[in-house]
C-alpha cells in the first residue's frame, strides 16, 4: 500500500518531457534488442539512432531517480544489488565447468583449520565458484570491433589528420622562429614576467641543443600532448562541473575516475592498437584515458570549493544556474581549473614516454632505443630532453594560473 | 495587511525531515530531537508578521535559527512546513522561474561576510544584481555609480573587494543589495564582522538610508545594542523557537522568559529606553506634591540619557509632553533611578 502511494503519478509529473523520454527510452532498448537479434543490420546508422535516443533514456533514468523518494530509491538499489549479486553466482555455477557432480563430493576433501576439520572447498577457493569474466569481455570485445570498428575508424582518421597538420606546420617552421613563438607565448601568458619568459626560452633551445635528432621529436611530442589535452578539456571539464551539480553524477563517476588512473596503462594501449592502429592515435587516446581524471577531478573541487556566501549571494539575485555557472563558479573556480590542465599536461607527456611502447614516435622513442642498446648515455639524453619539455609545457600553463588567481583573488596569494 | 508574513514555519535538517516533524509539533525541544533522531531543528514553529517600511531585528545567540529564518524569506532554504506570505503571495507556491524573478526584483540581501564576487570590481559588483536583470551596461554603470556615492565610496570604483577594508566591502554590499531597488532588504548579521567604531558607523549610515528609502528591512543580529538602535520590532529566538516579539521597550521591560532577561540584562538602559516608557501618566500621579519651579519639560520620544544627569543634579521632576505640547506624564528622580536599576521593573511595574 505504502509502496504504491509513493509511487503515485504525483512523482513521475516532476519530469519535464516525459513522454518524449519514455518514447525514447523505449526506442533505445528496442534498437539493442533488434539489433542484438540481427533482426536489423548492425550498421553505423542505427548505432547513430541509438545515440539519438541513448541521452533521452539516460536522463529518464535519472530522473526517476531523483523522483522517486530517496529512502524507497535506497532499499529498491539494495534489493537489486543483492538480486543481482545472486544471479552472478547462479550463472558463474552453472557455467563453470569444473562444478561438482553431486553435493557429496564437496564433503569427500577435508583440511584443518587450527585443528577444526574443514571441507576442502573452504579453505581453498573453489574452482567452480568463479565468473566467466574474461569470456564475457572477450566475446563483448569481438563483436564490438566487428559491429563498430568503423566509428574508431573514423575517429582515428579525424585525429591523425589534426595530429599531422599540426605537426606538419611547426615541423616546417625554422627552429629559431619556434623558440621565439614560445617564448612570445610565455611572455603574455605569464603577465609579462621577464624571468619565467628567458627561463622557458633557455629550456626550449636546449632540447635542440642536447641533440638535433630530438627537435622534430619534440615536436611531435608536443602535437600530441595538445591534441590529447585538448580532448581532455573538451571533456573534463564538463564533466566535472556535472560533478559538482549533483552528488549522484559524483557518486557514478568516482569510480571510472579511479579506474581510468589506476589500471594498468598496457591493459588499455594493446586494445588502442587493435582499434586505432599503431602510432600517435593510440597514444592520444591514452593520453585521455590517463591524463583527464586530474582534470576533472580539480573542475569539480574548483567548483564545490567556491564560498557558500558568494553562491548565495548570487542566487539571492535571482541568478539562474546558468549565470551562476558562467558568471561566477567556473571564474572563480578558474584558478583550480587550470591547475588541472597543468596536472593534466604532466601526465600526458608521462603517457607519451610510455605510448612509445607501441611504436609511437617522438621523445619517448628516443628513450626506447636508447635503452634496446643498452646506452645509457643516449636514454638519460633523451630523457632530459623530456625534461626540459615539461618545465616548458609546465611554466606556460602554470604561469597562466597563477595570472589569473592573481587577478581574481589580489591579496590570497601568499608570495 | 503585513508585507511579511511567516506562519507556523517548521525548519528540520537531516535525511528525513518529513519524519521527525509531527514529534518536533507534538513540542519536543531541540536537543531531544537531536538525541533521538539525529535531526538538527533550525526553526521551530516560528510565527511573526513584519510590517511595510519598519526594521525588524531579529536576534538571537548563534544556532538560534536566525540566520535559517532569513534565507527563508528569499527561500535560499526551503521550510518543512508552514507558509510564507510576502506582499499578499505564497513564496511557497512559486515555481523556479516565478521564484528567481522574485529574487530578482522584490528582495535583496547583504551577508555576513559580505558575499562579494572577488572576480569583479566594485562597480560591477553593485551592477550584478541589474546585470541578472538584463539591465543593459550603461544603465547598470549610471545606477552602481549613484549607489557608490549614497554609501560614500566614490573613487574605489575599478578596485577588487579584497583591496578594500571591511567596512568598505560591506559598504559595497550594501550598495549592490540597494541598486535593484528592492522593496525589502535581508541583512544577515550584516554589521558583525566589522569593528566596533565601523559597525556604529554602518548603524549610522544604515538609519540614514532608511530614513530615505523607507524600505522593509529584516536585521539578524546576536547583538542587543544594536538591535536596540535600529529595530521597530525585535524578535528574539532561542533554539529555533521564537521567545519574544515586540517593540525594543517591551522586550526590555518585560523580558518574557530566563533568556530574554539574560540577553538584556547588560543593556544601558538609559539608551534605550524614552521618558514615555518610564513615566507616570498624568492621570495617576499628584501634580501637587511637586513644586513646579523644579521641572521641566522633555519631549515623549527623547530617550533618558538626554536629561538624566540634569535631573540628577537638580533632583527635579520632569514633565513629559507629546508633540503638541500636552502633559502626558511625569518622571520623578526616585521614578528614574529605580527605572535604571535592573530589578527596578519588576517593582514599579507592580506599584503603577
Amino acid at each position: 500500500m505504502a509502496l504504491t502511494k509513493n509511487l503515485n503519478l504525483s512523482y513521475m509529473n516532476k519530469i519535464p518531457n516525459l513522454n518524449l523520454k519514455i518514447i525514447s527510452a523505449i526506442a533505445f532498448v528496442g534498437l539493442i534488442i533488434a539489433t542484438h537479434n540481427l533482426i536489423i543490420p548492425k550498421n553505423i546508422l542505427y548505432l547513430f539512432l541509438k545515440l539519438v535516443f541513448f541521452i533521452p533514456s539516460v536522463s529518464l533514468v535519472v530522473n526517476i531517480a531523483n523522483v522517486i523518494p530517496k529512502n524507497l530509491l535506497s532499499l529498491l538499489s539494495k534489493i537489486f544489488g543483492a538480486v543481482a549479486l545472486i544471479i552472478l553466482v547462479i550463472v558463474s555455477y552453472l557455467s563453470s565447468k569444473r562444478k561438482p557432480d553431486n553435493l557429496g563430493e564437496l564433503f569427500e576433501k577435508w583440511d584443518s583449520f587450527l585443528g577444526i576439520p574443514l571441507p576442502k572447498f573452504l579453505v581453498d577457493w573453489p574452482k567452480w565458484l568463479d565468473t566467466p569474466f574474461m569470456h564475457w569481455i572477450n566475446k563483448g570485445w569481438k563483436s564490438f570491433i566487428s559491429d563498430y570498428g568503423l566509428i574508431f575508424d573514423a575517429i582515428g582518421y579525424g585525429l591523425l589528420r589534426g595530429y599531422t597538420e599540426l605537426k606538419g606546420v611547426i615541423v616546417l617552421t625554422p627552429w629559431p622562429l619556434v623558440i621565439l613563438g614560445v617564448i612570445a607565448i610565455t611572455y603574455f601568458t605569464s603577465g609579462k614576467k621577464i624571468g619565467t619568459t628567458v627561463f622557458v626560452g633557455f629550456c626550449t633551445f636546449f632540447i635542440g641543443f642536447l641533440n638535433p635528432r630530438f627537435w622534430d621529436k619534440a615536436i611531435e611530442t608536443t602535437t600530441m600532448v595538445v591534441i590529447g589535452i585538448a580532448i581532455c578539456i573538451i571533456v573534463g571539464i564538463p564533466i566535472g562541473i556535472a560533478m559538482a551539480r549533483s552528488e549522484k553524477v559524483r557518486n557514478a563517476i568516482l569510480p571510472i575516475l579511479d579506474t581510468m588512473q589506476v589500471i594498468p596503462a598496457f591493459c588499455y594501449l594493446i586494445p588502442g592498437i587493435i582499434l586505432f592502429g599503431l602510432g600517435a592515435i593510440p597514444a592520444i587516446i591514452s593520453i585521455f584515458i590517463y591524463a583527464c581524471p586530474p582534470l576533472i577531478r580539480l573542475t569539480d573541487l574548483g567548483i564545490r570549493l567556491v564560498d557558500e556566501e558568494v553562491i548565495e549571494a548570487a542566487r539571492s539575485f535571482g541568478a539562474s544556474k546558468k549565470q551562476m555557472l558562467l558568471g561566477v563558479q567556473l571564474p572563480l573556480a578558474l584558478p583550480n581549473i587550470m591547475q588541472g590542465i597543468n596536472q593534466c599536461t604532466m601526465m600526458a607527456l608521462a603517457m607519451v614516454v610510455i605510448a612509445s611502447m607501441i611504436g609511437t614516435r617522438g621523445l619517448g622513442d628516443e628513450v626506447l632505443l636508447g635503452l634496446q642498446q643498452l646506452n645509457v648515455g643516449a636514454a638519460l639524453e633523451a630523457g632530459l630532453a623530456i625534461v626540459l619539455l615539461a618545465i616548458v609545457l609546465d611554466r606556460m600553463t602554470q604561469a597562466y594560473g597563477d595570472k589569473i588567481q592573481e587577478r581574481t583573488q589580489p591579496g590570497k596569494k601568499k608570495n | 495587511m503585513s508585507k511579511i508574513e511567516i506562519k507556523n514555519v517548521y525548519k528540520i535538517f537531516g535525511n528525513t525531515p518529513d519524519k521527525v516533524l509531527p514529534m518536533v509539533k507534538e513540542g519536543a525541544n531541540k536537543e531531544e530531537v537531536l538525541e533521538e533522531t539525529g535531526h538538527t531543528v533550525g526553526l521551530d514553529n516560528v510565527t511573526l508578521s513584519i510590517e511595510e517600511g519598519e526594521t525588524f531585528v531579529c536576534m538571537g545567540l548563534s544556532g538560534s535559527g536566525k540566520s535559517t529564518l532569513i534565507r527563508h524569506l528569499n527561500r535560499l532554504i526551503d521550510p518543512t512546513d508552514g507558509d510564507i506570505i510576502i506582499d499578499g503571495k505564497n513564496i511557497m507556491e512559486f515555481n523556479e522561474q516565478e521564484l528567481i524573478d522574485f529574487r530578482k526584483h522584490e528582495l535583496s540581501m547583504v551577508f555576513q561576510r559580505f558575499g562579494l564576487f572577488p572576480h569583479k570590481t566594485v562597480i560591477e559588483n553593485i551592477g550584478y544584481g541589474l546585470e541578472i536583470q538584463g539591465k543593459p551596461l550603461e544603465d547598470r554603470k549610471e545606477i552602481a555609480l549613484m549607489q557608490i556615492e549614497a554609501v560614500g565610496l566614490q573613487g574605489f570604483e575599478d578596485q577588487y573587494p579584497n583591496q578594500l577594508s571591511g567596512g568598505m566591502q560591506q559598504r559595497v554590499g550594501l550598495a549592490r543589495a540597494l541598486a535593484t531597488n528592492p522593496e525589502i532588504l535581508l541583512m544577515d548579521e550584516a554589521f558583525s564582522a566589522l569593528d566596533p567604531l565601523i559597525r556604529s558607523d554602518m548603524q549610522q549610515q544604515l538609519i540614514e538610508l532608511q530614513a530615505k528609502l523607507k524600505k522593509t528591512i529584516v536585521f539578524i543580529t546576536h547583538d542587543l545594542d544594536e538591535s536596540l538602535r535600529l529595530g521597530d520590532h525585535i524578535g528574539i529566538l532561542n533554539g529555533g523557537r521564537l521567545v519574544q516579539a515586540g517593540t525594543p521597550e517591551q522586550i526590555i521591560m518585560s523580558p518574557a522568559d530566563d533568556y530574554v532577561k539574560a540577553f538584556v540584562k547588560d543593556v544601558n538602559r538609559a539608551k534605550v529606553l524614552k521618558a514615555k516608557t518610564v513615566m507616570v501618566r498624568a492621570n495617576e500621579f499628584d501634580s501637587n506634591s511637586i513644586k513646579l519651579s523644579d521641572t521641566y519639560k522633555v519631549n515623549e520620544n527623547i530617550y533618558i540619557e538626554e536629561f538624566l544627569p540634569k535631573v540628577l543634579a537638580d533632583n527635579s521632576t520632569v514633565i513629559v509632553v507629546d508633540n503638541k505640547g500636552d502633559t502626558k506624564g511625569y518622571i520623578t528622580a526616585k521614578q528614574l533611578s529605580i527605572s535604571l536599576s535592573k530589578t527596578g521593573y519588576n517593582e514599579s511595574s507592580k506599584t503603577s
